[in-house]
């Protein structure tokens, strides 16, 4: 007898994410999404002001080799209560340092459903989908979701203004927040 | 209202919030749960409190009673699943409710232009006069006037 060979497109995906906390909230990101892991601490004397930034989610940049990252408060980019945040997540592929509380865990995920059509804010950029963990649903953010184009061009004038600034006076070494 | 201009039978669910009834076809009505957890995560979308687990199916929950009754539920029974329909995707819709839900088959007359726009119709039913609800007028979904034209056909649609 016969048997047809396994249909592999039966065969669920999976992805790796982090499981990451923010102001008592869980998020998952793709652990592909994730280039490097820094405590607050670790990069507090690298950290720049933008006293300039009409962004209140963003109120530092960070030098990384030849681009200027910014530090994105998680908590204010999602209008929760901010937290001292601990950890910094680098973002492969955005000019984006998000700032976290703290990670839960590393786990996979095997589903991603899109976001209902009933979301119809902001949130659709802020998250890829859905995902069911241990009965719980998690939302999967978006890497590029935190800064869009139009901030991003705001915080590069920003950028501008606290460079000719720090030409006459150092400011390097910021308090993140 | 005007005069029926339908004459054949359809099936619809008869619902209940707070003191009232109303319809939804039958064709847009899924299941009917009890509530469960509610899990709630940011968004921009203030008519959505957040979405429930149904058999691996995340379904975004919204209370529909404050706009057709004027106040919000005290007491939900039951969550009623409905879909709507966007493009080629089914878009599912948690919607509680306050009381059993019942079937019926019987004749809709069209709703007229003074009619609000979450009105679909009109049952008559057991000596009551019964709305039949458009959940795309009701429900938070992609703005009408940026569908396709087939799509806004759909919303239009009488099921």
């Amino acid at each position: 007898m016969n048997f047809p060979p396994a249909d592999k497109s039966h065969q669920p995906r999976t992805e790796q994410i982090i499981l990451f906390r923010v102001s008592g909230q869980t998020f998952a990101i793709s652990s592909a999404s994730v280039q490097e892991v820094r405590s607050v601490d670790n990069i507090a004397g690298m950290a720049r002001d933008l006293p300039e930034s009409h962004l209140k989610k963003v109120r530092h940049s960070i030098r990384r080799g030849d681009r200027t990252l910014y530090i994105v408060n998680a908590a204010v980019h999602f209008g929760l209560q901010p937290q001292p945040a601990s950890l910094v997540f680098f973002l492969r592929r955005t000019r984006t340092a998000l700032l976290i509380d703290g990670i839960e865990k590393m786990t996979t995920m095997t589903r991603l459903q899109a976001l209902s059509q009933a979301f119809q804010g902001e949130e659709r950029n802020w998250y890829r989908g859905l995902t069911a963990l241990d009965q719980a649903v998690v939302p999967v953010v978006h890497p590029e979701g935190f800064l869009s184009l139009e901030e991003l061009t705001l915080l590069e004038t920003a950028q501008t203004s606290a460079d000719m600034r720090s030409a006459s006076s150092d400011n390097h070494g910021a308090q993140v927040q | 209202m005007t005069a029926a201009t339908e004459t054949t039978q359809q099936s619809f669910v008869l619902l209940r919030l707070g003191e009232r009834r109303f319809a939804l076809p039958a064709s847009q009505v899924a299941e009917l749960v009890a509530p469960s957890r509610v899990f709630r995560f940011p968004h921009k979308s203030p008519a959505l409190e957040g979405v429930i687990l149904r058999r691996g199916r995340m379904i975004a929950l919204c209370d529909i009673a404050e706009q057709l009754t004027g106040k919000r539920l005290d007491t939900r029974r039951f969550n009623l699943l409905a879909t709507r329909k966007y493009e080629r995707q089914l878009d599912w819709i948690a919607i509680p409710v306050s009381g059993e839900c019942e079937l019926i088959n019987v004749e809709m007359m069209d709703a007229s232009s003074n009619d609000s726009p979450h009105v679909d119709g009109w049952l008559s039913h057991g000596g009551e006069v019964i709305e039949v609800l458009r959940l795309s007028a009701l429900t938070p979904g992609p703005a009408e006037t940026l569908l396709p034209a087939p799509l806004r056909d759909f919303a239009e649609a009488r099921s």
